[in-house]
Formats: structure tokens, C-alpha cells, sequence
């Protein structure tokens, strides 16, 4: 096995996502077949290959500082599941 | 004919010299979708209202002949693109009352030119699938063959392009996500370049990836609805300053001078016979129309899919953090604190696949597995793009299959996720390399499902690859052929 269910179990709390036991179960079988699968990269030798994070990388993509409209307030609240007109309402952080 | 069966280019000349007004076409394709999407399926949402109201604006234009080509037009929009006032799911529970307060600049630039958005179609969660199947709101169905996978994640621009919903749509390609539901459902699907088009709006899944195209009836409509979404936007730095050609203009030349490397790797084990004999002939009539072909190799194209599930997961566990309950989407209102609320939110509104992808990612990232995975699966993107290189060094354009076998049935992979992506092993390193590609239909499966035939091109080659297309089309001849739909 790659991977066990307390690894997934870890990883599912760093991303913040809670998985019914089932669900945990299915997801590290699953999970362990993709990575054996993925684990074929290390045929290949890449010491000395530099990494690429953008085909077509965009350096500088500078503008203006002009003060433009933005998003009006109420428009921006328009979706929030909790919100009292002036910000987002979420429960008690501390 | 009825203005739902239409191309653009049809319609077009039917709107401007008024022998139908763009409210008639408009309500042609409502009736139409009335009529076929209990059993296609390709909308999430149809915006009747506003669809006439838009119309109506057109016609307007029409009447003092101030419309552009796509004035009148009624197109579907993929449910990942934000439309002001008009939901937008992204196929998932988490946005499922979500109404976007802007237009995506895609969405922005087609209403302008007078377009008609007649309401959002379907996809896999987050863009993430290759069969529609992982959708919130319902399967598409092949219009080919009901029992089928339409494809994915576009399944629904597709499927409604095939089905004659819409006149044309727009789909989002991250790891093949145009091309091969288009091939799937025998209908013209381009991915530009990366940075070509605008992102701003477009809901991001794995953002060194994705990019905007348009599905289409023909290789024409493909370039005029590429005319209308190409070009820089001070709103996404990615996006290019690259000027913009008229798409159209070289279209109709032939292939003299061209030379079309044939990459041994896709034609390897794996592909199914019927895909391979109609895509030879399809090459087989590009050489007719004047291009030379050359033996290419691309030696890395069977690790694109390692690397791929290892960099698009992890660009996708990042973007999709966003989805927290706190300022749109799902919230769970049990949770006591703000970790629960966030925890329960995620987990009640993400889908299987969607979870599953942000933990493969996630745990890419997570410490002491960067480098053995997320930074491998970098530097073998690099060597990717310099099998690519390469053979564009010999050749102009690549052909090749878009996917190894046609459509499967519904239900058939749904137990199976690395089979799924096994599938997208002919169009994600395209992708990782930022490339223009191409899904032209070219052939029938004997069951009588469609077969494409995927172009490929170094970075800004689309007139290239419509040029080639527009020649496979006019020597096919399969354009006009529509599935036997009610």
C-alpha cells in the first residue's frame, strides 16, 4: 500500500473536507492505485530538468494605478448564506 | 429549414436579410430545447426570459445593420463561466443558488456583439470528468446514442451543439475537456492557445491549464465564434497581448507547403480499430488537399497523464479552498465554529471526484511529498514540452486521435477513476504545453458513434489548425450529418 486511511484521514482535514467512514475506505483504495500509477514518472531521469509551472509565462504584467469602479457593496453580499448589509457573517472564530 | 438546425453562418444570412428576425431563431431554439433536453439533458438552466429580451436588442441592431456576425446568435454557455443574473452551478451542490454579479469577459464580449445566451449547460463538477457523469444536476446523453457518455467536461456544449440546442457554445479544456466531448458528439471543438482568451469569470480548476473555446457545427462557426472571445483582457494577466487575426480569413486555401508530423505514440495499444481506420482516412484527405505528412515521435506523451493528475489536483486544491460557506455557495447552518463550518460546508457541497482530486492534490503538496511529486511531475511537464519542440522543428501541425476508443455507455467507468483518465491520455499533453488543439469530426464508429480527429499546433497556430480542419471538413463532407433525433 501507498497510502493508508490515517494519511487520507490527515490530508481530508488539512483540506478541510470530513469523510464518512465509507467514503474513507473507498478513497484509499482508490487513491493508492492512482499514485502506484503516477509513481511511473520516476522511470524517467529528470536531475537537471528545471521545473515549468506555466507553458506561456506572463512576467511583468504591469498597468495603470487608476482608481476604477469595483463591485458595489450590496452586490458583493447578493450570495452570502449570512450576511447583516455591511459584511459576511460567519460563526465565532475565538 | 428550421432556424434551430442552422449554422451560424445560415442564420446569420437568414437575420440580415430579415427573412427570419433574431426572436424567431430565439424562440426556434427554446422550442427546440422544449422539445429534446427531457432526454439530452444538456442544460442546467435555461434563461427563456432574458434569451427573448436579448433577441429582441438584436434585432434592433439588425434592423440598422449595426450587428456583427454574431449578432442574433443563440448560443449555450458552460455552466463554469459566470453570466450576470443568471445561475451558475458549475455543475456542483456547493453553487447551487449561486448568481454571479458579472459577466464572465467571454460572456461579456458575445453578449456585446449581439449574441443570444439561451442558458447554461452541463458538466462534470468543477470541470472535473470526461464523461458528464460526475454532474450534481444529471447525466447528458449522447444525442448519437442515448445509452452513451456524451463526454467531458463540456458534455453539455457538445451534446447541445449535436442535439441543435443551441447554434454554437462555449466550453472550457483543461485537460481535453473540448475536444473530446466534441469528438464524442461529432461536433467541432477548439482549445486556443493558452492566454489567448480571457479567463476573468471563468470558475478556475487548474489555472496553469485552462482555457475558453468554442464548440461549433462546422470549422466556419468555430472561427467566427473565435473572432468573438480572442484577444488581452486588462482584467486576467495571463491573458496575451498577442494581436488577433481574423480567424476566418485563410480558411478556405489549401494545405500546399503544409507538413503534418503523424505521431507514432498515439496510434499505439490501447486504440481502438474504427478510431484508427477513420482518422488514417482522415489524413489521408489532408494529403489530398496538399499537405505533406512526416513520421513525428513525441517519446514522453505516455507519463502526460502521471503528470497531469499530479499538477491539475494540486492547482485544483488550492482554487477550490475558496469554496469555504463564507461569502457564496453552500452553507452548512448546524456548525457551531468556524472549522465545523467549513469542514461540513466542503464535505455536504463537493462531489466524489471533486474530494477526491482536492486530496490527491493536497497531498501532492502537503510537506515532505512536494518534491518526489508535485515538482517531478514540473520537470516532466518540461520534457513534454520539449518532445513538442521537437517536432514542430520537423512539422506544422500534428494529427492524430482525440481519444483511444468512441463513446462508452453510460455507467461503463464509473467504478474505475484511473480508467477514466487513462482516456484523456491523447489530449492532456497538449495542455501541459499550453498549445492550440482541434477536435474535427472524421469519421463513424459501426455502431454509429462519432470519431474525431484531433490538430495540434505550436502556441498561436489556430489558423493553421482551422485552415487544416476547414479542408478534412470540405472533404468529408460529414458536416451536415445529424443524429437521428426525434
Amino acid at each position: 500500500m501507498k497510502i493508508t486511511e490515517e494519511q487520507i484521514q490527515y490530508v481530508a482535514k488539512l483540506a478541510r473536507l470530513d469523510l464518512a467512514p465509507q467514503e474513507l475506505a473507498a478513497m484509499t483504495g482508490q487513491l493508492d492505485r492512482i499514485l502506484s500509477y503516477v509513481e511511473t514518472l520516476n522511470e524517467l531521469d529528470t536531475s537537471g530538468v528545471a521545473p515549468t509551472s506555466h507553458a506561456l509565462a506572463v512576467t511583468n504584467a504591469f498597468r495603470d494605478d487608476e482608481v476604477k469602479p469595483s463591485l458595489a457593496r450590496e452586490k458583493s453580499l447578493a450570495n452570502a448564506p449570512l450576511q447583516n448589509g455591511e459584511a459576511f457573517v460567519v460563526p465565532r472564530v475565538i | 429549414m428550421e432556424p434551430y438546425a442552422s449554422t451560424i453562418t445560415d442564420l446569420q444570412q437568414r437575420l440580415r436579410t430579415r427573412e427570419i428576425s433574431a426572436v424567431e431563431a430565439t424562440t426556434s431554439l427554446l422550442n427546440r430545447i422544449e422539445q429534446v433536453d427531457k432526454t439530452i439533458n444538456a442544460y442546467i438552466t435555461v434563461d427563456r426570459e432574458q434569451a427573448l429580451a436579448q433577441a429582441e436588442a438584436a434585432d434592433r441592431k439588425l434592423a440598422d445593420n449595426s450587428g456583427g456576425p454574431l449578432c442574433g446568435i443563440p448560443l449555450a454557455i458552460k455552466d463554469v463561466l459566470c453570466t450576470e443574473g443568471l445561475r451558475t452551478t458549475c455543475g456542483s451542490k456547493i453553487l447551487g443558488s449561486f448568481v454571479p454579479p458579472y459577466d464572465a469577459t467571454v460572456v461579456a464580449r458575445l453578449k456585446a456583439a449581439g449574441a443570444v445566451i439561451l442558458g447554461k449547460v452541463s458538466m462534470d463538477e468543477f470541470a472535473m470528468g470526461s464523461a458528464n457523469e460526475n454532474c450534481a444536476y444529471g447525466t447528458p446523453k449522447n444525442p448519437w446514442a442515448t445509452t452513451h457518455i456524451c463526454g467531458g467536461s463540456s458534455g453539455g456544449s457538445a451534446a447541445a451543439v449535436a442535439a441543435d440546442e443551441c447554434i454554437a457554445s462555449l466550453g472550457s479544456d483543461t485537460g481535453g475537456s473540448i475536444r473530446q466531448p466534441a469528438s464524442h458528439c461529432g461536433v467541432v471543438g477548439l482549445k486556443p492557445t493558452y492566454g489567448r482568451v480571457s479567463r476573468y469569470g471563468l470558475v478556475a480548476f487548474a489555472s496553469s491549464l485552462d482555457q475558453i473555446g468554442p464548440l461549433t457545427k462546422n470549422v466556419t462557426d468555430c472561427a467566427i465564434m473565435l473572432n468573438g472571445i480572442c484577444g488581452h483582457d486588462p482584467k486576467d494577466s495571463t491573458s496575451l497581448k498577442q494581436p488577433v487575426p481574423d480567424f476566418t480569413a485563410a480558411l478556405t486555401d489549401g494545405l500546399q507547403g503544409m507538413t503534418i508530423g503523424i505521431p507514432a505514440e498515439y496510434f499505439g495499444e490501447g486504440l481502438d480499430p474504427e478510431v484508427e481506420q477513420a482518422v488514417r482516412n482522415g489524413i489521408a484527405r489532408l494529403e489530398e488537399a496538399g499537405a505533406k505528412t512526416v513520421a513525428v515521435s513525441l517519446p514522453h506523451t505516455k507519463y502526460g497523464v502521471a503528470a497531469y493528475y499530479l499538477i491539475a489536483p494540486a492547482e485544483a486544491s488550492s482554487n477550490l479552498a475558496r469554496f469555504d460557506g463564507v461569502r457564496y455557495g453552500l452553507r452548512d447552518q448546524t456548525a457551531e465554529t468556524l472549522q465545523e463550518m467549513y469542514c461540513q460546508s466542503r464535505s455536504q457541497g463537493f462531489g466524489p471526484e471533486v474530494k477526491r482530486r482536492i486530496i490527491i492534490g493536497t497531498y501532492a503538496l502537503s510537506s515532505g511529498y512536494y518534491d518526489a511529486y508535485y515538482k517531478k511531475a514540473s520537470q516532466v511537464r518540461t520534457l513534454i514540452i520539449g518532445d513538442y519542440k521537437n517536432a514542430f522543428s520537423q512539422c506544422d501541425l500534428l494529427a492524430s486521435p482525440v481519444t483511444p476508443t468512441p463513446a462508452w455507455a453510460i455507467g461503463a467507468q464509473s467504478d474505475d477513476p484511473l480508467a477514466t483518465y487513462l482516456s484523456d491520455a491523447l489530449t492532456i499533453p497538449n495542455n501541459l504545453a499550453g498549445l492550440p488543439g482541434m477536435s474535427v469530426p472524421c469519421g463513424f464508429s459501426a455502431a454509429g458513434l462519432p470519431i474525431g480527429l484531433q490538430l495540434q499546433g505550436p502556441h498561436f497556430a489556430e489558423e493553421k489548425l482551422l485552415r487544416a480542419g476547414f479542408n478534412l471538413e470540405q472533404r468529408l463532407g460529414l458536416s451536415d450529418r445529424r443524429p437521428p433525433l426525434a
